[in-house]
């Protein structure tokens, strides 16, 4: 909103100038060769978002951190990244994930090849597996806690970088309409 | 049967008497548990054994069952049991409908037999109305395995109108921190004898009476 505004009110110099003038000018800067910033480079946007109002029937991979913050009927598994189900999220799913922060609900079995976060709130139901275990009080679990010892000699699972430009925007479209992005639903 | 009494509370002398139910506590309070030593005691030297936990979801009971190697099998109990009983009418004349002592028993005990090896059911029975309380014991008879383990605790003042709600925390094998969370009319008085009845079926009770008015009750399967 703001922005438009300020747009409105002051619009751009260059558009009164020429066009053929404005190249000129531009030829005789010099310029960086760099590629420039995007708004949506995958060093600066978050993970991809599963908003409040959408709901997913069927099956959720991903290859990215994501965060499912909507609600989801079926399973999510994300292996090698972070899920985190956000304080609207309601799962009604089996997840698998390197690392899984619950502050919302999930009905399912759980299995996080590093750690599970049960935050304050959070409502898990379901058998957990996992190396490590962290609940916050006031949270609410059923279910059973197997702690699975990393083996001797073979280090734990590191978190690997953003594979994907796909902006967050619109990671709800793309999750449900581009199989060839990271985070893909299957029905 | 093998019966003990011990006086051997060393944290705070009056966490369940009456007088404390009429002004509850709300910081949590460490307490000493020969109870929960036995427990742990009967465990020792095991691992890969399954542990039910009705305190609900708590960072130092998983913790301290799962570095000894066990697994945990938490559910908070007093939850259901709002769930089941709460709402219109009276929380004990509640336990008398089928329907909701059903889902009660569904909801907190609906595991095959002798899915487990130990259960800490803390302080919850003594909320259970005579009905329902035989079934759930006969219930946690069915799913504990032969030699197994089961710690509860019970008021024994019998003229306690209410009595202090704990979420219990192991601290250690041997203490407990105890965070209050309200107060509730026990369905029934416990004495010893009402108590070696309530669990006949199963090998042998052994109880700790604290100076806190408080029984600790380890019962063998």
């Amino acid at each position: 909103m703001w922005n438009k505004r300020k747009e409105e009110e002051y619009p751009p110099k260059q558009a009164s100038v020429p066009p053929a003038a404005a190249n000129q000018a531009k030829e005789n800067t010099p310029m960086s060769t760099a590629p420039a910033i995007s708004h949506h480079s995958p060093e600066t946007r978050g993970p991809a978002v599963i908003g409040k109002s959408v709901m997913i029937k069927g099956q959720i991979f991903s290859r990215e951190d994501l965060t499912i913050d909507g609600e989801v009927d079926g399973a999510v598994e994300l292996q090698e990244h972070r899920l985190t189900v956000g304080p609207h999220g309601k799962l009604q799913a089996g997840v698998k994930a390197r690392e899984i922060v619950v502050l919302g609900t999930i009905h399912g079995n759980v299995e996080a090849s590093d750690k599970i976060d049960i935050r304050k709130d959070a409502k898990l139901v379901g058998d957990i597996k996992t190396a490590r275990i962290v609940i916050e009080d006031g949270a609410y679990f059923k279910g059973s806690i197997d702690i699975a010892r990393p083996e001797i000699g073979k280090p734990a699972p590191a978190p690997q970088k953003q594979q994907t430009s796909a902006p967050a925007s619109v990671a709800n479209a793309a999750a449900a309409s581009a199989p060839s992005s990271p985070s893909e639903v299957k029905r | 049967m093998l019966r003990d009494r011990w006086g051997t509370q060393t944290g705070s002398p009056s966490l369940y008497s009456p007088e404390r139910s009429s002004a509850p506590a709300t910081q949590p309070q460490t307490r000493t548990s020969n109870g929960l030593d036995q427990f742990f005691g009967s465990i020792r030297d095991q691992s890969n054994l399954s542990i039910l936990d009705f305190a609900g979801a708590s960072q130092a009971n998983v913790s301290f069952i799962t570095t000894l190697g066990h697994r945990i099998f938490s559910n908070d109990i007093l939850h259901t049991l709002d769930e089941a009983f709460g709402g219109e009418g009276d929380f004990v004349a509640n336990q008398g409908d089928r329907h909701r002592a059903d889902f009660f028993l569904r909801e907190s005990l609906d595991f095959p037999e002798r899915s487990f090896d130990g259960a800490l059911v803390w302080d919850t029975l003594q909320f259970l109305a005579p009905p329902l309380l035989q079934e759930t014991v006969d219930r946690l008879y069915q799913i504990l395995r032969p030699q197994s383990a089961l710690l509860a605790f019970f008021h024994a003042e019998e003229k306690a109108n209410q009595v202090p709600l704990y979420n219990y925390r192991i601290v250690e094998s041997k203490t407990l921190s105890l965070t209050p969370r309200g107060q509730r009319k026990p369905a029934q008085y416990f004495n010893n004898r009402s108590l070696e009845k309530l669990f006949q079926k199963f090998h042998s009770v052994k109880f700790f009476l604290t100076r806190d008015h408080l029984r600790e009750v380890i019962v063998r399967r």
